[in-house]
């Protein structure tokens, strides 16, 4: 099982695809999860993750496309998979007038394949799991978001699952909570089960996930191993100094292209992305030097995920659409 | 990946009368369900009230059929009531609990976990007809129990006297007031059918209620029209008060049979139609 495992995937699409009158939310998509990964599912708010997601759990029909999880086609074999899946899909949602355990129970219930036996303690075990078991006679009226969240993933753990799928797990926590979710992410990674987490906060997901892939406009930018993706940014060098045009002349001459924003400016630096350019940090510092340039500040900034997502995805408000 | 590759592959699969516990749970801890049924407990008291504190005596005929009747035996307060509540109050109720059926879940999110459960989206539709069904039968027994509680505080009781004159013992008669209840919540069991339906179309209950009290309504209001003469006998609300004929003697059953007929009727095209909108509908709730 385990040699098997590592090459397989838990989660495969091919040109999946999904048309809401004639937008495309999603575009064409191959995405590939390694089983035992936790993967990070990355990308603005309306790039098409959850619509991605509600088509890997059979809620919505692809418009071309094919998907299989856990090795089989969906949605034709939704019956023998979702057993096997846990899913907190869009936030948290709950009968308020019921507590957290009779939600669970209903929840349980409805799974047409859980044994009715065994239904009382697999919830309270799910509500222990996530911290929840003095809340757990409380109407959901009364619960707060943090712990809405928490009785969301509670019902993804009902079963031992092969693969969850969380989507923005952390979602309205607070840092306390995001830890406690982060941690439990981690211990369910460890033994084994696959971990399929969406976001659009990149610190998430680069504290977790061992791979990722990015959304944006329905299209996926990019895919991989974490570190493979960092590496595809860009070195960068940052000087310091109050002769912003001189530096920046200096550096054209360089054959380097310098990014003067607004920002910058008032930072008093100039930023420049060392593209191909075989040039030593040092030799850029003696230029500017011999150009009586005041350098009071010099660094060669590795590449940053964070620096890679907005590259890939637009920067605030200009997010693609 | 060949079948033998399925590691959890459950043979058993419970019938779904743990879900449909589950799911009568989620309608009896809910205050609306109390109020409703209350409202529906209330129009027999109302009533009863009403003919007790009137002195005004009624002509044989005068108001609701049976009306006059009341006063001489409080077991006509629950068959008067039920003729007062079919035409509006019990289909209200109905509808609220009908168009809640999925468009409720959908609309608070609860749907898209009970179909990764997986709830199968059959299984789903049949649980929430046997729950509507349950609550139009919990209505029409409150309304006549009510009825008959009512009656026997306020009015004389004794042997009832029918339609056609004959004279039934007072057990009978409650029987007969059960028939009666079951007449009723048959004939409301294909307007609960067309609830379903409509509940599947929209993620907002509030417009599938309203739209399901717009079709009873327009269904009472065919069904007075000579002009369609033709299509009465299948309109849904042709049989409401066919009940009536449940008090003759000997028991005309006829009614009973094509009231039976046409809501089984409405029961298999609108759950056709809510089987094939809601196993091909997209949740996007």
């Amino acid at each position: 099982m385990s040699e098997l495992a590592q090459d397989s995937l838990a989660i495969e699409t091919r040109s999946l695809t999904k048309q809401f009158g004639s937008h495309k939310a999603v575009n064409s998509i191959d995405l590939a999860v390694p089983t035992g990964s936790v993967f990070g599912f990355l990308g603005p708010n309306g790039s098409g993750k959850t619509t991605t997601i509600r088509m890997l759990l059979g809620l919505i029909s692809a418009t071309s496309g094919e998907v299989r999880v856990l090795g089989q086609t969906m949605p034709q074999n939704l019956n023998s998979v979702l057993p096997k899946v846990g899913a907190l899909v869009e936030g948290p949602a709950f009968y308020g007038y019921l507590s957290g355990e009779a939600n669970l129970i209903r929840l349980d219930s409805a799974d047409q394949f859980a044994s009715s036996k065994d239904r009382i303690e697999r919830v309270r075990a799910a509500l222990e799991r996530v911290g929840l078991s003095h809340a757990a006679k409380k109407k959901v009226h009364a619960y707060s978001l943090g712990m809405k969240q928490r009785l969301g993933i509670a019902n993804a753990l009902l079963q031992p699952r092969d693969l969850l799928i969380l989507d923005e797990p952390t979602n309205g926590l607070d840092p306390q909570g995001t830890r406690e979710v982060r941690n439990l992410v981690r211990s369910l990674a460890s033994t084994g089960t696959t971990i399929f987490v969406s976001s659009h906060l990149l610190a998430e997901i680069e504290q977790l996930c061992s791979h990722v892939a990015v959304m944006s406009a329905g299209q996926i930018v990019a895919q991989g191993k974490i570190e493979d993706l960092r590496k595809e940014g860009e070195t960068r060098i940052r000087v310091s100094t109050p002769d912003l045009d001189a530096a920046s002349a200096v550096l054209v001459a360089l054959g380097l292209e310098p990014i003067t924003t607004m920002d910058a400016q008032l930072r008093q630096e100039v930023v420049a992305p060392l593209h191909d350019s075989k040039l030593e940090g040092d030799k850029i510092v003696a230029a500017l030097v011999k150009a009586k340039v005041r350098v009071s500040g010099f660094a060669v900034e590795e590449p940053s995920l964070e620096d890679r997502f907005v590259s890939l995805t637009g920067e605030g408000f200009d997010v693609v659409q | 990946m060949s079948s033998s590759n399925n590691p959890v592959a459950k043979i058993k699969r419970p019938l779904g009368l743990s879900l449909l516990a589950t799911e009568l749970s989620v309608m009896f801890r809910r205050r609306r369900t109390y109020a409703m049924l209350g409202a529906v407990a209330l129009i027999p008291i109302f009533l009863a009230i009403a003919v007790r504190l009137s002195s005004q005596v009624l002509a044989p005929g005068e108001g609701p059929p049976f009306l006059d009747r009341v006063t001489q035996n409080g077991l006509f307060v629950g068959f008067t009531a039920m003729i007062v509540g079919i035409p509006l109050f019990l289909p209200l109720t109905i509808a609220v609990v009908s168009g809640d059926t999925i468009a409720g879940e959908a609309g608070q999110g609860t749907l898209r976990y009970l179909l990764t459960a997986p709830v199968g989206r059959a299984r789903l539709l049949l649980v929430k007809f046997a729950g509507a069904a349950t609550f139009v039968f919990a209505a029409t027994l409150t309304l006549m129990i009510s009825g008959a509680l009512i009656g026997a505080a306020l009015f004389p009781v004794g042997p009832v006297t029918l339609l056609s004159g004959d004279v039934i013992s007072v057990p009978e008669s409650l029987l007969r007031a059960l028939l009666v209840a079951a007449y009723v919540s048959i004939s409301l069991l294909g307007l609960s059918a067309v609830g379903l339906f409509i509940s599947t179309l929209t993620d907002v209950p509030v417009g599938a209620m309203a739209a399901i009290v717009t079709v009873s309504t327009v269904s009472q209001i065919l069904d007075i029209l000579p002009q369609l003469s033709v299509i009465h006998p299948w309109l849904l609300s042709h049989n409401w008060l066919g009940f009536v004929s449940l008090l003759r003697q000997p028991m005309d059953l006829s009614s009973f049979g094509a009231n039976v007929l046409v809501q089984l009727g409405y029961i298999a095209v609108f759950g056709s139609l809510a089987y094939s909108r809601f196993t091909t509908k997209d949740i996007l709730s």
